[in-house]
């Protein structure tokens, strides 16, 4: 029983966190490349923008005495999530709108966004420093749950932390949110009809602007989500989300690029092969020694820790030889 | 007064024109039918009209109103429709979400219409929740048509609407345009099959390298036999 709570606890919880975390930055990926046809490289950078944005309103509100019994972080991030749309919608229209209206390649927008990555970062690391911070270092305290397992015979319980929780519950409810956003509103189905023939959405007369804008708008919104709570489960770092923006890509890419349901599916695939190729099986395995015909390892994981960023192009070179069009067969031209 | 008129209309990619002064009027009760060789600017005409390419001489007026170079949001609101030859559905998209996204510029109840071309298109009914992409290509066809109507139109353009179809689907399809036609909506299209198209057009245009050749009712053509020697086949 304590090898199956270990498994819970180091292998799904971890997988289900960073699966979140992918899923969410992979969605706003997704529908970039579906509207505008090209790959946004500086969305970790939004993502990293967006919880210090958390940061810096959290941290406000913490010098003035609030308390909340939820973070801090938590209770503003549907402000922060306005703040980073609003600043996603503010990169689109100086960099990325001029060079599109002037007829840049896709590879010339890639460009532009790998600039729009450095200059984020830079901005972070001017005003906040290099440093890594922590939203629980001052007043607020992580809350942790020990769920006791003793009735089903285990002595250790499964653990997890209260942003853990909340992120849970916050994915859950921003991935339905998006799913009825795209199935039932028009301006939704417009995103999807976008994503799947631009130019027919072009003669069918919708709005293509509109579009984009609202595509940047959502993009920003989830990349803050999701760069707040990352932050609030590990810390905050200038470097933040633009150290896991290539399994971000793989998860829209693995889950067919356009398709927002394929980058769910994609960053969930992603997020939990990474957990279990770094997890120790040994500890799973160890009551089964007596009947092993050779010694368990002290560390037996499918690859070191350190390694761990390959898992995810394992996977996305998998996908593209067997299903090169995604898991959703996504427009991938 | 005609719903369409293009005059003397020059344009292209960019390059050499393609369009060397193309001439067409219609009336909103006519069917016209542009024919013509390979490489003649057929289509062109279509896409030049619909702005999807640079007019750089001439002029095209839609309903009284110049619209010259005017790119599709603002022309489809004004009563114009385009099917375009080939990728004209949503493939990921269910046949009633295709049809939605025809009506997208308008505000109101689009219910009624829905149900209209459902009646048109009965076996569209049965597949409204089935992905664009999986039906046939007469099926797709009927997608096409349907979505470019969903904004009630008063002239539909159609950019080879047979090109590809099995002869049985391509009658049913000549059938359906004779139907949207009598219902009040001008039609403005291109054709392959110019022989069979002609037969029922009222209007018809035989365009050779960017330039009208011939311009008349669509049996006077077929009985032209000099037009009937060149662009018919014989």
């Amino acid at each position: 029983m304590d090898e199956l709570v270990f498994f819970i606890n180091r292998g799904v919880i971890s997988g289900l966190i960073t699966g979140c975390v992918y899923a969410l930055g992979g969605v706003g990926i997704t529908l970039i490349f579906g509207t505008m046809r090209f790959a946004h490289f500086a969305h970790g950078d939004m993502m990293t923008m967006g919880a210090f944005i958390s940061f810096l309103i959290a941290g406000a509100l913490s010098a003035m005495g609030v308390v909340l019994p939820i973070p801090l972080a938590f209770a503003i991030m549907p402000i922060s999530m306005a703040l980073t749309a609003v600043a996603a919608l503010g990169i689109e229209r100086s960099f990325y709108a001029p060079l599109r209206d002037r007829g840049a390649k896709p590879v010339t927008m890639l460009i532009a966004s790998i600039g729009v990555t450095l200059m984020i970062q830079g901005l972070i690391r001017l005003i906040f420093g290099s440093g890594t911070r922590d939203f629980f270092g001052g007043t607020e305290v992580k809350e942790i749950f020990r769920i006791p397992t003793t009735m089903f015979g285990g002595t250790r319980p499964i653990v997890l932390t209260e942003p853990q929780v909340l992120m849970f519950i916050a994915t859950a409810i921003a991935v339905i949110g998006v799913h009825l956003f795209l199935s039932r509103s028009r301006l939704g189905k417009a995103m999807r009809a976008m994503a799947d023939n631009a130019d027919l959405a072009q003669v069918s007369g919708i709005n293509t602007k509109m579009v984009i804008t609202v595509t940047w708008l959502l993009g920003g919104a989830l990349a803050s989500m999701a760069g707040t709570m990352l932050s609030l489960d590990v810390n905050l770092r200038p470097d933040l989300a633009f150290n896991i923006i290539l399994p971000i890509v793989a998860a829209a890419v693995v889950g067919g690029l356009g398709s927002a349901y394929g980058a769910i599916v994609g960053g969930l695939l992603i997020g939990f092969t990474e957990a279990l190729a770094v997890f120790n099986w040994t500890a799973v395995l160890r009551p089964l020694q007596p009947y092993l015909p050779f010694d368990l390892p002290a560390n037996l994981a499918v690859v070191p820790t350190e390694y761990k960023i390959t898992v995810a192009f394992v996977i996305l070179v998998v996908t593209l030889l067997v299903r090169p069009t995604g898991i959703f067969k996504g427009a991938s031209t | 007064m005609p719903i369409i008129e293009v005059k003397d209309v020059v344009g292209g990619y960019g390059g050499a024109p393609i369009l060397n002064g193309v001439n067409i009027a219609i009336e909103q009760s006519d069917i016209g039918v542009i024919v013509g060789p390979n490489g003649a600017g057929k289509s062109t005409t279509l896409k030049a009209i619909f702005g999807l390419l640079k007019i750089t001489g001439g002029s095209v007026v839609f309903d009284g109103e110049e619209i010259t170079n005017a790119l599709p949001d603002r022309l489809v609101p004004r009563g114009l429709s385009f099917v375009p030859q080939e990728k004209n559905v949503f493939t990921t998209m269910s046949v009633e979400e295709n049809l939605e996204m025809g009506a997208f510029i308008r505000r109101d109840d689009i219910s009624g219409t829905l149900e209209e071309i459902y009646t048109m298109f009965p076996v569209l009914k049965e597949k409204r929740r089935q992905p664009a992409g999986e039906l046939s290509g007469g099926q797709r066809q009927m997608v096409a048509m349907g979505r470019a109507l969903m904004s009630k139109p008063k002239l539909l353009m159609l950019d080879e609407p047979s090109a590809g179809l099995s002869p049985r689907y391509v009658l049913e399809i000549f059938e359906h345009i004779v139907t949207v036609n009598k219902a009040g909506v001008g039609i403005l299209m291109v054709e392959q099959n110019a022989r069979q198209a002609l037969a029922f057009a009222s209007r018809g245009f035989v365009l050779a390298q960017g330039k009208n050749r011939f311009t008349g009712t669509g049996p006077e053509l077929i009985a032209d036999p000099e037009v009937a020697k060149s662009f018919l086949g014989g």
